[in-house]
């Protein structure tokens, strides 16, 4: 094993952490960003480029995108939910 | 059940999970020894038998196409699915929300961002075609080219302007491409079933390795599989912003 | 040293896991879960990798060189793509739950209550 694979896999073992630890749900998306990115060097890595060119896209733009479009139409029937009930 | 009461199940199962994984790790072969079968055949054979250089999109397309027609019709039921979910239901109206979308730019987008992103959308719309069309040849192909130009139209919702980006991709050509891209690949399977008596053999001339026309139907699929996976992505966020900037509650005045 | 890629796959199906039985929140459990798909694709690219083996590309190296296994990597590709859309999928489901019971919070979404 390459010292680059031993590296990229201690960087994936430790993002991933970090991902499920994060209490607040908002930056919990952007760590998820990055543990995309740690993800596409160990493919890189592994000599699987095609594997990496898909998911560098997907999980950088594609999925932290989403999350946080769901976060905030949540936070924002929240919001009016609140304003119905003070009225 | 509350989430003591589930911690604490984990607490109980967790080990014993972990104890017959490491268990089962014992049988695996060591990394880097590899003593499968398969592999070292279509290595072997690949490249005389389908004259394609990218062994990965070779199998994806060509040798294991059938796996990738039900993948992809994976991806076309969860877009469908999500569609359904984030329709506008009884009790809600289409409305833009704030002054700023009818001027048509929100969230602050400064002078620099814009102009960054002007640069953005060629280029990723042109890697995108380039990685889909040439994936028989270097790594590439159908879903990755596809994902790189969805994000073409993606650069311009970073500049501000998602009504430019409706324009752009409306929503009535991206279902089109979704669906152009399922039924071209069952087409296609159709073709060599008619042509050669096998349900999506390779049945177009191969010509010479490393050219462009070259693989026989493998550029023909990847561009297929391309545009569905481009129309399957771009439906799926255009669903978020729209419930996201123009659905709202009440009835439709 | 020779079966690390198994045990990082082994630890984040773990940390994956304890992330969908701890979360308070319903989006926390869906990103948990991309975490646990994650070593799946882990233990695949582990199985198929050969000491010394190059990427399984013929364009400019000769056809008889040592390569890694290609069929895992078609596994693994495909399979990165469906997660994003499968994710969405969860994601809207967790969106139209918070419309119709107010709540994200696991405990709170009982449908036969009320």
């Amino acid at each position: 094993m390459t010292g680059l694979q031993l590296a990229a896999l201690i960087l994936v073992a430790v993002t991933a952490t970090a991902v499920v630890l994060t209490p607040d749900a908002l930056r919990q998306a952007l760590v998820l960003g990055i543990f995309g990115l740690t993800l596409t060097l160990l493919f890189f890595t592994f000599q699987a480029p095609d594997v990496a060119l898909s998911e560098i896209v997907v999980s950088t733009v594609g999925l932290p995108l989403i999350i946080l479009l769901a976060l905030r139409k949540i936070r924002e029937q929240e919001r009016s939910r609140n304003h119905e009930e003070d009225k | 059940m509350s989430r003591r009461a589930r911690l604490a199940m984990f607490a109980l199962a967790g080990p014993g999970l972990a104890v017959v994984i490491l268990i089962g790790m014992h049988g695996m072969p060591a990394f880097g020894h590899y003593h499968g079968v398969y592999g070292l055949l279509i290595n072997k054979i690949e490249v005389p038998e389908r004259h394609a250089t990218d062994l990965v999109t070779a199998l994806n397309f060509d040798i294991r196409a059938f796996d990738t027609l039900g993948e992809e019709f994976i991806l076309f039921a969860s877009v469908a699915g999500v569609a359904l979910l984030l329709r506008k239901l009884r009790d809600e109206r289409e409305a833009t929300r704030s002054r700023g979308i009818e001027d048509h730019s929100f969230a602050g987008a400064s002078a620099g961002l814009q102009l960054a992103s002007l640069y953005l959308i060629p280029l990723l719309i042109a890697l995108g075609c380039y990685v889909v069309i040439h994936g028989a040849l270097t790594p590439g192909g159908g879903f990755q080219g596809g994902i790189v130009l969805a994000a073409g139209p993606l650069a311009i919702l970073l500049a501000g302007r998602y009504f430019a980006m409706k324009r752009l991709a409306p929503e009535r050509m991206l279902e089109a491409s979704e669906a152009l891209g399922a039924a071209g690949y069952v087409l296609m399977g159709f073709a060599g079933l008619i042509i050669t008596g096998v349900y999506l053999k390779n049945f177009l001339p191969l010509g010479t390795p490393a050219m462009l026309l070259s693989a026989g139907m493998i550029p023909i699929n990847s561009i297929v599989v391309g545009l569905e996976v481009t129309g399957a992505f771009l439906v799926t966020w255009t669903e978020f912003l729209d419930q996201e900037l123009i659905v709202q509650r009440g009835e439709d005045t | 040293m020779s079966f690390l890629p198994y045990v990082v796959a082994a630890w984040l199906f773990f940390i994956g896991l304890y992330g969908v039985v701890s979360s308070t929140n319903l989006i926390r459990t869906v990103l948990s879960l991309t975490i646990v798909q994650s070593s799946t694709y882990l233990v695949l690219l582990g199985v198929g990798y050969r000491n010394g083996g190059k990427a399984p590309i013929v364009a400019d190296i000769p056809t008889s060189s040592k390569l890694v296994d290609p069929i895992v990597q078609v596994l693994v590709l495909t399979d990165v793509v469906i997660e994003a859309t499968v994710t969405a999928l969860l994601l809207a489901l967790v969106v139209q739950a918070h419309k119709r019971f107010g709540s994200v919070r696991p405990a709170d979404l009982r449908a036969l209550r009320d």
